[in-house]
């Protein structure tokens, strides 16, 4: 009996140590990766990470009291300190606090997550208007107030690296699988709107940083809007399912002041006039 | 399953005269033409441990081609028909025809029946599954390969499908007959064959989360049959349901997918609330706390999942008012699962434990599902969904409410009643060495992706940026080991069923409540041939 306790014991006592390990040095940092959601460069962005580390609190603490008492009724209440089981079988009031307290976090919870979402749907007092086209498996961007257009896909180096057995290293790959030949580049603090489309089958438009994805669905029109923050170079991916190069169709914007914005613009301009 | 004779004089229970042990001799009519519902629960069960293994090797390779960046194993479209084959194989296969398997050995033995009412539509309805299963699995040996859009089979995707299509929506059409007709067989069962005495506010917690999960079951199969019927048309036969450019529309096929498939998540998990209803209470050796309200919890999850479905597709562009009117009600589902919770908890609270691996599974499930259930929450608002949809944190959340969730009670009522079943007690330690390696693997397998989802890696990608390296190696390397882990239980089955030499008493344990402990284990061929006298101490519950 004793022999058999110890390998389970010693289980046991391994979860426990995986479990804290989790939280206490995984969690917060593995090397340099990210291991929470981004709070971005956009107003909307910082809603959505505000918004899910509230709910994440509440979660963890609700987790953590239910898991407390668990435990220490485990700890407590059992056979082998010979407790003698209680006879009770239920109690009404009990039941109607853990129904009513409930509610009342969840109508907390509703509260900011209204107010983030119908800030996200208002694109109205847009400046300008990007429309964005999913294709298999790339996206084509037109900027609709100037006679600007290309198509983005992805970068030849990832592309070459990608393929099954290319006995290339992914991590000497410059931004492996997340560069595009073409990004997207839009003006910062300026209110962009997005018209998202696809032409075949459904694609999803995301960049992590913006803080939002849309579904690109053929045969629909699908408005989003943004608000850039800070210049930078912000990198995403296709969202949805959309054959066997979706995990192929990355997305880079690139967001510059207004002043260089222009010039890239004029270039733009220039060069497709040159290529007529 | 043990074959040997029982002879009357151990009869625990006096089952009427006749002492009913016509197993047929030949092995044809002991199977493939059984009526009887304990053969037909053993083979719904072997079968969806089969499944489970199949969709489990499916997974393993998935979890090898993401073990590092780049692609070293498979080719993109093998590794989307690899996310599609393992979720519609562990969804329809293992799963739900697992309940099923153990809905046919304990319902009629814990209301007092003799056996299912209608024991030919139970046949039927299980030897359809294999040639279903048979029938999808050989899609990924046609030209054309297997299905590949994901098991949520989104159109225009799907239709790019070759013509392997169509034997996979003959598949789904057969998996939906065979749900029906056993879900209908459950119906019929608990309404006309409770002993009497057996009211239905008497019922065990797993007839009766049964029951109702047998209500949702016919309420959806049929639409889900008709969302792929339309699908199949649009492939082979020129309509236009789904075409945008035919004048069709690609998101009403979300729309009727999702309203079957949110009902169809508590198809899988309400059975498992029962089943910890059962175990909970047996090893605190104190009755179920809230009985009534655990039974209107039950129900009012499944009256919610009806109306929640679009929670599931948040950026498809829906109108303001439809995201805020999902959002709110999913989040009130958090409600009556809340009761439940807590009702577990207070179970356990005061009680007199013992750690039987039924237990250590119940409390994992407890534990454990509740973090995939808070995950829930979290995606239910909408806002934050755009940041977290389609993403590993999603992955990760239906996972532990289906791996730990409705995976770990299928384990504890493989633990709990298989002493019943066979006769014999398994072995306690490699029970528990089981249950620690699979709560340690399982969270070593999920808890990452909750990292990777936030962290922005898609799901449904079979390479990804070097960012998500560290996580993605983690994840798989758990992957592996929860895998390997459950052998260990098939080991145990086995053991138990052919090799162990302690014999079960017909109570089992100490604490426990219920008709079908007062049979004997195994119990007969034939049980409750005349219907038992239900009293109250027989029952889980005091109230
Ligand atoms: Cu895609
Ligand atoms: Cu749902």
């Amino acid at each position: 009996m004793k022999k058999e306790n110890t390998v389970i014991v010693a289980l046991a006592v391994l979860a426990a140590l995986v479990a804290t390990t989790w939280l206490i040095l995984v969690a917060p940092g593995l090397g340099s990766n990210e291991v929470n959601m981004t709070r971005g460069v956009t107003q909307q962005s910082a809603d959505h990470f505000e918004l899910h580390m509230i709910v994440l609190w509440i979660c963890a603490i609700i987790g953590i009291g239910v898991f407390t008492v668990m435990f220490t009724s485990i700890v407590l209440h059992r056979k082998s300190r010979n407790h003698t089981p209680a006879k009770f079988s239920h109690s009404t009031k009990a039941e109607i606090i853990w129904t009513v307290i409930p509610v009342l976090i969840l109508v907390g919870m509703a509260v900011p997550a209204t107010t983030a979402l119908v800030k996200m749907e208002d694109s109205s007092g847009a400046e300008m208007t990007v429309k964005i086209t999913g294709f298999q498996w790339r996206w084509k961007y037109e900027y609709l107030d100037e006679d600007i257009s290309f198509i983005s896909s992805l970068d030849p180096n990832s592309n070459a690296a990608r393929q099954l057995n290319s006995g290339m290293v992914p991590a000497n790959v410059d931004n492996y699988l997340l560069n595009v030949d073409h990004p997207l580049v839009l003006p910062v603090g300026k209110k962009i709107k997005f018209l998202i489309t696809a032409d075949d089958v459904i694609h999803s438009w995301w960049v992590p940083a913006l803080g939002w994805k849309r579904d690109a669905i053929p045969g629909f029109v699908n408005e989003a809007w943004t608000n850039i923050e800070k210049p930078g170079t912000y990198r995403g991916q296709c969202a949805e399912l959309c054959g066997k190069d979706h995990g192929f169709m990355p997305i880079v914007v690139i967001a510059l002041p207004q002043d260089e914005y222009d010039t890239w613009v004029s270039e733009q301009l220039a060069e497709q006039g040159a290529a007529l | 399953m043990s074959t040997e004779v029982i002879h009357p004089d151990t009869h625990h229970v006096d089952d009427g005269h006749d002492h009913g042990d016509h197993k047929p001799s030949n092995f044809l009519d002991r199977w493939l033409f059984t009526t009887n519902h304990k053969d037909i629960g053993t083979l719904y069960l072997i079968f969806s441990l089969t499944m489970f293994f199949i969709g489990g090797s499916m997974a393993m390779v998935i979890r090898a081609e993401l073990f590092m960046p780049g692609l070293q194993l498979v080719e993109p479209d093998f590794f989307n028909q690899m996310t599609t084959m393992h979720a519609l194989i562990m969804v329809f296969g293992a799963v739900m025809p697992a309940w099923v398997g153990f809905a046919n050995w304990l319902i009629p033995m814990m209301i007092g029946a003799p056996d299912m009412a209608l024991p030919r539509m139970n046949n039927w309805s299980f030897w359809i599954l294999p040639f279903a299963f048979t029938m999808l699995l050989s899609t990924l040996f046609m030209d054309s390969g297997g299905p590949a859009a994901g098991w949520t089979l989104y159109p225009p995707l799907v239709l790019q499908t070759g013509t392997s299509f169509a034997f996979v929506v003959f598949a789904v059409h057969m998996m939906g007959v065979s749900s029906i007709m056993g879900s209908i067989n459950i119906i019929a069962t608990i309404f006309n064959m409770r002993a009497p005495g057996m009211r239905l506010l008497r019922m065990p917690m797993f007839v009766w989360t049964w029951l109702i999960t047998a209500f949702l079951l016919i309420a959806v199969m049929p639409v889900l049959a008709g969302a792929v019927t339309m699908l199949l048309t649009d492939h082979f036969f020129s309509t236009n349901f789904f075409n945008a450019a035919g004048g069709g529309d690609p998101v009403m096929f979300q729309h009727i997918f999702w309203f079957f498939g949110h009902p169809e998540v508590y198809i899988m998990i309400l059975p498992a609330f029962g089943v910890i209803s059962e175990i909970l209470p047996t090893f605190s050796r104190k009755p179920l706390f809230g009985y009534g309200s655990m039974v209107y919890a039950t129900a009012t999850i499944a009256f919610l999942s009806f109306i929640v479905w679009a929670h599931h597709m948040f950026t498809v562009g829906m109108p303001l008012q439809g995201e805020l009117y999902f959002m709110y009600a999913t989040m009130l589902i958090s409600v009556p699962t809340g009761v439940k919770v807590f009702n577990w908890v207070s179970t356990m609270w005061q009680g007199s434990m013992t750690f039987e691996t039924p237990m250590l599974f119940a409390i994992g499930f407890v534990v454990l599902f509740t973090i995939g259930g808070l995950s829930g929450l979290m995606l239910a608002i909408t806002a934050a969904d755009f940041q977290y949809h389609d993403t590993y944190f999603v992955v990760a959340h239906f996972h532990y409410v289906l791996v730990p969730g409705s995976v770990f009670a299928l384990m504890a009522a493989t633990y709990y009643w298989l002493p019943k079943f066979t006769g014999n007690m398994y072995s306690e330690k490699w029970g528990k060495i089981h249950f620690w390696s699979s709560a340690i693997f399982v969270n070593v397998l999920f808890f990452p992706q909750h990292y990777l989802g936030l962290a922005g890696m898609p799901r449904r990608i079979p390479d990804y940026s070097p960012q998500f390296a560290d996580f993605n190696m983690i994840s798989s390397l758990g992957g592996f080991a929860f895998g390997a882990t459950q052998l260990i239980f098939v080991g145990v089955v086995l053991h138990c069923a052919y090799r162990s030499k302690v014999k079960a008493t017909p109570e089992v344990w100490e604490g426990s409540r219920g008709l079908e402990w007062t049979l004997d284990s195994p119990p007969a061929y034939h049980s409750f041939n005349t219907p038992p006298v239900v009293t109250h101490n027989a029952l889980s519950r005091a109230d």
